[in-house]
């Protein structure tokens, strides 16, 4: 299973970096005569409404999902970081008030908080990515803050005090580490559930604008077609599946890597 | 008399392992049998195949494995099932966890009258709260209501054996049944075992604790890597053990052991292989206890006089030191429970001032307040002289290294992401110099660890291992004291001896002085010099050891020692009347 997450996973990176090599032609070429023919040799994924070959597309268009999956990723981890150290080494009020907070914000959905930050910057790439990566810092920084709160209250750092070590070694050299371990695998967890958000966004036209090659937007191009031109959605929606599919496995798989050792 | 159970030729196998070999024993009705071993001889694995519970991974196998007219081994799972609740009860090891945290424990109990007796609830209502009776919990009515944790540890332990005897078995296995209870609490489980072996039951009693089966059990069987290696009347064997792992084990036992005499047979340096155990061959020892030791790792190596001088002599070297430790007054309260109320000690440098007294006696505390890892809430605690609890943490950061701790649980004191060299190399006051490593490879030598272990992480060492390496962690800064919380308590008894001989040794060596916690009245007597019984957060008494040991004064004291098991009636080991010179 692991083997096969990584194939995918470096099919999809060469995608991203290296597109051309995969598809050389251009996905935003138009070609009205060519519209809607169904997969064949000449056009393996088929092609869509205006003729453009969706192969093509969908391989230009790794980039930006997994772009948008990765950044929206660390920006939901790297605020969960700041709210989870503030939370989990500050003073009991910071711990308390940043918890509250983070209560308040858990009580809008996820996906909800993202429509409400689009409406308020309007949409686009830049805005769908920090939106998805705004409602997925709650979840994060409570798990950093219980992991931090784990570790700050663990035998071993009590075994630190007594050889004398200070608060900021005993912060840098045992707790950031650990807490780091458990971080890695949140995060290549949270990529393929970013993905798949980003891509909903696309969707409701709120991130990547259209005629961009964007799996979310592909898929939302291709709905008023879906009973009679499967292919449009069809695709698109295979490497959204793949792509979150394989991360999360990985995940999975550095975690189990983890627990064993 | 026919045996109520009878075992021939069982092995036991997990996959290519063998954990059990050709056991065989017979039980009668109203017979206690005791099996003795340390952690890994396969005794629970022997208990668990008796009910046919070894797992679906083990492959059990024997010549004859009979309880009364039904052979186990081709019994149904029906039948096994009302076996084990009807005939056979089942004392398990982990007496905390064996109960369901969310359900009442009287609920617990009646559902073994509810699966193999036609009754009414009003019946077995009735029947639980006489069980519970039956077993010395005290106001069952109010007790058949709480959950587990709402019960102390001896009455958890009560409430399964109460739902072990609830159909009248004729025969209990109780696998380690008093392990992780107080000694006194431990006398009250060991009476009504006893008990109810007077009144018929046959009993299969499985401990690491000598002293705890010769009290029962009229045969003893002593397991070492899945093998019988002696069995017999306990009395005979515990006084004249014949195979030479039954007198190592006897041997480490350090109840009878003066201070400064060594429990196991030579400094042992352990192999860091900690699997199948080829004995590294010294030339200079063939000794027969080699082929003992594979089991733990440990090889026993030559050039060392066993004999070695009282530390008396080797020690206190003239010069008017301060003490290490000044403790006084020290009160702390938790709510309104007063967990440590007003107790002083001084300890001077080289001794070993032992703390002794069950859970909750507040020794831990006592030790947390001299570590300074809690302030007390009144009182001080002097360290060299210098102020130490009254001091802010940026004020005693210099002094820190002066004072070293090992706890029990030793692995969870590691940093989990580091390696034992990383680890001890972290301890060393100038840090992470050049000649960290040289020194890191010294100090795991002087712990009695192969270098090799460096390299390791603690998760894959053995428990004796890890312990060595916490305590290499707190000699690195050489430190003047180091405060020991129930350091030995977890390990297997001839593990125990060598590292109680090692913390002996590097006390000679080092002129360290050791805070020693426990709750083992036997360790205490071996390292301490003096001792301080403490109770409910008081010293109910203190005093030098061979003193308070020969002749306790206070009830609580006698009470505490009276309670403790020791090996064999015929062989009085203690208390010895002596006074120390």
């Amino acid at each position: 299973m692991e083997t096969a997450a990584l194939v995918v996973i470096a099919f999809l990176a060469l995608a991203a970096l290296a597109p051309s090599v995969l598809a050389p032609g251009d996905p935003l070429a138009i070609a009205p005569l060519d519209s809607f023919q169904p997969p064949s040799l000449a056009h393996v994924f088929g092609t869509d409404e205006s003729g453009r070959d969706i192969y093509t597309r969908v391989i230009h268009g790794t980039g930006a999902s997994l772009l948008i999956g990765i950044a929206a990723t660390a920006i939901g981890l790297g605020l969960a970081l700041v709210f989870g150290l503030l939370a989990g080494f500050g003073p009991r009020w910071l711990d308390f008030g940043t918890t509250r907070f983070l209560e308040v914000l858990f009580a809008f959905p996820g996906l909800l908080f993202a429509l409400l930050f689009i409406v308020v910057y309007g949409p686009g790439v830049v805005t769908s990515t920090i939106a998805v990566g705004l409602s997925t810092a709650p979840g994060y920084a409570r798990i950093i803050r219980s992991r931090v709160i784990q570790v700050r209250t663990s035998p071993y750092l009590e075994a630190a005090l007594v050889l004398g070590r200070g608060r900021p070694s005993r912060i840098v050299r045992h707790v950031l580490p650990n807490v780091a371990g458990s971080l890695f695998v949140l995060a290549t967890l949270g990529i393929g559930q970013s993905i798949v958000w980003a891509s909903s966004l696309s969707y409701l036209g709120l991130g990547a604008v259209p005629p961009a090659a964007e799996w979310g937007a592909m898929l939302s191009a291709g709905r008023t077609y879906i009973a009679s031109f499967w292919w449009m959605t069809f695709f698109p929606g295979l490497f959204i599946v793949l792509s979150a599919a394989a991360t999360t496995l990985l995940g999975r798989g550095i975690q189990q890597r983890g627990r064993e050792s | 008399m026919s045996a109520l159970l009878s075992v021939r030729g069982l092995r036991v196998r997990f996959g290519d392992a063998e954990v059990v070999s050709d056991v065989s024993f017979d039980v009668a009705a109203g017979e206690c049998i005791g099996i003795v071993g340390e952690s890994g001889s396969g005794k629970s694995v022997t208990a668990r195949a008796l009910l046919g519970l070894a797992g679906r991974q083990a492959s059990v196998t024997a010549d004859e494995l009979r309880f009364d007219e039904t052979q186990i081994l081709d019994a149904s799972a029906a039948r096994l099932r009302s076996l084990r609740g009807r005939e056979v009860g089942y004392v398990s090891q982990g007496a905390l966890v064996a109960l369901d945290p969310l359900r009442p424990v009287g609920r617990e109990i009646s559902d073994s009258l509810r699966l193999h007796t036609s009754s009414t609830p009003a019946q077995r209502r009735a029947r639980v709260l006489e069980l519970l009776a039956d077993v010395g919990v005290p106001d069952p009515e109010l007790r058949a209501g709480q959950r587990p944790d709402e019960l102390s540890g001896g009455l958890r332990q009560r409430a399964v054996i109460a739902s072990a005897i609830a159909l009248g078995p004729r025969l209990i296995i109780a696998d380690e049944p008093t392990t992780a209870l107080d000694s006194t609490v431990q006398a009250g489980i060991l009476d009504l075992l006893e008990r109810l072996r007077s009144e018929g039951a046959a009993l299969v009693l499985i401990s690491h604790d000598l002293a705890v089966v010769s009290r029962l059990a009229s045969r003893v069987l002593v397991m070492h890597e899945g093998r019988i290696v002696e069995s017999g009347p306990s009395a005979s064997v515990l006084a004249e053990p014949q195979h030479p792992y039954t007198r190592r084990l006897i041997a480490a036992v350090p109840t009878d052991r003066p201070r400064g005499t060594r429990l196991g047979p030579a400094p042992a340096v352990p192999v860091p292989s900690p699997a199948p155990a080829v004995p590294v061959p010294s030339p200079a020892t063939p000794a027969p206890a080699t082929s003992l030791n594979g089991n733990s790792g440990v090889t026993p190596v030559a050039g060392r006089d066993s004999a070695h001088p009282r530390r008396a002599e080797a020690l206190t070297p003239e010069f008017p030191s301060t003490p290490v430790v000044v403790a006084a007054g020290l009160s702390r309260s938790f709510g309104a429970r007063l967990a440590v109320d007003d107790v002083s000690f001084t300890l001077e440098r080289g001794r070993t001032l032992g703390i002794v007294g069950e859970s909750g006696s507040g020794k831990t505390t006592v030790a947390r307040l001299v570590l300074a890892l809690d302030r007390p809430d009144s009182g001080d605690v002097r360290l060299l002289g210098e102020p130490w609890s009254t001091a802010t943490e940026r004020e005693r950061r210099p002094l820190r290294p002066r004072v070293g701790a090992i706890y029990q649980d030793a692995l969870s004191s590691f940093d989990p992401r580091k390696t034992v060299g990383q680890i001890v190399a972290d301890a060393l006051t100038h840090g992470r110099s050049q000649r960290a490593g040289v020194e890191v490879a010294d100090l795991l030598r002087r712990v009695g660890l192969d270098e090799r272990v460096m390299n390791r992480r603690p998760a894959r060492l053995s428990g004796g291992q890890q312990q060595r390496v916490a305590i290499a962690r707190a000699i690195a800064p050489a430190p003047d004291l180091i405060v020991c919380d129930e350091p030995v308590s977890s390990l297997d008894v001839s593990v125990q001896a060598q590292v109680l001989d090692l913390l002996d040794e590097l006390q000679r060596d080092l002129g360290l002085s050791y805070l020693f916690i426990t709750h083992d009245l036997g360790v205490v007597r071996h390292v301490s010099d003096e001792v301080l019984v403490m109770r409910a957060g008081r010293v109910v008494e203190r005093g030098a050891t061979e003193q308070v040991f020969g002749a306790p004064q206070h009830e609580y004291t006698r009470a505490l020692f009276a309670s403790a098991p020791r090996i064999g009636g015929d062989l009085d080991l203690w208390p010895v009347p002596s006074v120390g010179s």
